[in-house]
């Protein structure tokens, strides 16, 4: 019958149009929300909460008011902030050989201090550049003792090229969230998320125990 | 004496919405008909080929990721098949079931985005598409939770995959299993019976067997003129030859079989997923291979079925562990040599709707 195939591709909008959790708009980077919801993130209750701010609960309710929204991502997700571990690190420059665009830079000097049993260098410049990253994650591969680890933010915009620069302040300073990929000792930990709050120490980012003087001894004297 | 007419040359792109890209056709019309086609390109040369040449083996995979964007997937299954083969590397048993799930998967989502983008340039705007997206923005998920990115996957290395999948993962992926056949049917209702879309596409753009396979055409687009060749089947690579599938073929090669193979694909592509599950062993997921792998002097050719047709790398080794030469055999490149013969007497309306049931990607006709 002329026109029964049309009549069937209608009924299917038909049926998206009506059936509410056939949704699937992902609010960002703001979604609404209810004045119960706002309530519940101040900690009080709907009515107290109503009384006391009558103008942000009107607002509440004719769909005015938003909140930031976060998107669900997978812990594994590679983000850009990358998270490093001064501790673990000795400056090897795995990383800067591995990566494919060649933007990491490092430069180190002596610094004296014993760290796994051995010399320690000193990192004046850990330099990555993500205006260039690609985000293919060869140098979190490539670290041999767990210092590097990939984020799990996708948000950062500059206006200047030098501002994409990830240095060596900001990689200390920042907060260790790192994202579980490539880092199965993370990711074995009981409902660890990047975006959570909990830091992640440098001794629970290794896949190893620090080895002792005299377990290296017996490895290299095997060999 | 009759006025003398002329045809006349239409540019066509490079920013033309239904180029799929950066792509220009030089069209000769004579009125409302295609007279002569040029296809123009390079307007997205990346120079990969020349890339890949100043990189060690593994940092190429990071390169494949880009070049068909929509199916990372079998980008790097095929490059890293090639590098196998030319330093013969042994692959894990459980890696080659993870790297036809993930390509299986990458299949389904590069089909969707082809039946979308056909949708579109029927004239659908917009809702059809976002239809495919949906159900695409799942399997990217899936994505997400085996290698942390959605598009640029850079998931398979030389002698595995390079992780394994979480535990949340196969949950995912038997749901997933579970609710695409009722998302393909609904798909199929919007166009598979409905006369607007038999009007345009029915008796469109023919494309006959013999010429198809004169110019080496291959996927979706040979399957619709009536030929029964797969790479999954005439060479199969990883473990295609231990699930069961069917090669679905169509009867004239017209636009509407082309859109009808890419759908029966996605079931067959379900088929195997599901039987990969059952049939996935435990054990290591990488063999252990030097980071700087130096494969020993020759050459090698890796082909895999992408989903739009035959992606072979050509590597040539000097012992260095860069390859000297790496040679891509895009299909979507290929596939468009047939591009004059199909559109030439077609109306300008049609042209849109042959080219896009071509499914081609300019990151790799470029390159």
């Amino acid at each position: 019958m002329y026109g029964a195939g049309m009549a069937k591709g209608l009924l299917v909008t038909m049926k998206n149009f009506v059936k509410p959790d056939r949704m699937f708009t992902v609010q960002y980077p703001d979604r609404k929300v209810s004045p119960t919801e706002l309530a519940k993130m101040s900690g009080v209750g709907v009515f107290t909460f109503m009384r006391k701010n009558p103008k942000t609960a009107f607002k509440a309710m004719t769909g005015q008011m938003t909140v930031p929204a976060r998107l669900k991502q997978h812990p594994r997700f590679r983000g850009e902030e990358f998270t490093w571990y001064e501790q673990r690190c000795t400056g090897c420059a795995s990383c800067a050989k591995y990566c494919p665009l060649g933007i990491i830079r490092i430069v180190t000097s002596p610094s004296g201090e014993q760290v796994q049993e051995g010399q320690k260098y000193h990192l004046d410049v850990f330099d990555i550049d993500i205006g260039r990253c690609m985000f293919c994650g060869l140098c979190v591969e490539a670290c041999p003792y767990d210092a590097l680890h990939m984020g799990s933010g996708f948000e950062e915009g500059k206006y200047r090229r030098k501002d994409l620069v990830v240095t060596v302040d900001r990689l200390k300073s920042q907060p260790k969230h790192p994202s579980t990929w490539f880092r199965p000792q993370i990711q074995g930990k009981e409902g660890y998320h990047p975006h959570g709050e909990k830091d992640v120490t440098w001794q629970e980012a290794g896949r190893h125990e620090q080895p002792s003087r005299k377990h290296q001894e017996e490895k290299w004297a095997k060999r | 004496m009759a006025i003398r007419t002329e045809p006349v040359t239409v540019n066509l792109g490079p920013q033309h919405p239904s180029t799929h890209g950066v792509f220009r056709l030089r069209v000769t019309f004579d009125g409302e008909v295609v007279l002569d086609v040029e296809p123009v390109f390079g307007y997205l040369h990346r120079g990969t080929e020349k890339l890949a040449e100043e990189r060690t083996y593994v940092q190429v995979v990071t390169l494949t990721d880009r070049l068909d964007y929509v199916s990372a997937m079998t980008n790097n299954l095929a490059y890293v098949r090639a590098v196998e083969k030319l330093a013969g590397i042994e692959v894990p048993e459980r890696a080659k079931y993870l790297r036809v799930i993930s390509s299986e998967l990458q299949r389904i989502a590069s089909h969707l985005i082809a039946t979308g983008f056909l949708l579109q340039e029927l004239g659908a705007f917009a809702t059809p598409l976002m239809y495919c997206f949906r159900e695409r923005e799942r399997i990217l998920e899936l994505f997400e939770m085996l290698c942390g990115a959605r598009i640029t996957v850079s998931y398979m290395r030389p002698g595995g995959v390079l992780q394994d999948a979480p535990e949340d993962f196969w949950p995912a992926l038997d749901e997933l299993v579970k609710a695409m056949p009722q998302y393909i049917e609904e798909l199929e209702g919007l166009i598979t019976s409905n006369e607007i879309v038999l009007a345009r596409t029915k008796d469109v753009g023919v494309l006959t067997a013999e010429k198809a396979i004169n110019a080496s055409v291959t996927g979706p687009m040979l399957r619709a003129t009536g030929v029964q060749w797969d790479l999954r089947k005439a060479d199969p690579h990883e473990v295609y030859d231990r699930v069961e599938f069917d090669v679905p073929i169509g009867a004239i090669g017209d636009t509407y079989d082309r859109y009808l193979v890419r759908v029966q694909e996605m079931r067959q592509s379900l088929r195997i997923i599901e039987q990969c599950v059952k049939q996935i062993p435990k054990g290591d997921i990488r063999s252990r291979t030097a980071y700087f792998i130096r494969p020993p002097v020759g050459d090698a050719y890796g082909a895999v079925e992408s989903p739009k047709g035959e992606l072979g790398f050509y590597l040539v080794s000097d012992g260095g562990i860069a390859p000297y030469r790496c040679k891509i055999r895009s299909p979507s490149f290929i596939n468009l040599t047939v591009l004059r013969d199909l559109l030439a007497g077609w109306k300008m309306a049609d042209l849109i709707i042959i080219f896009g049931s071509t499914d081609i990607v300019l990151g790799e006709v470029d390159r």
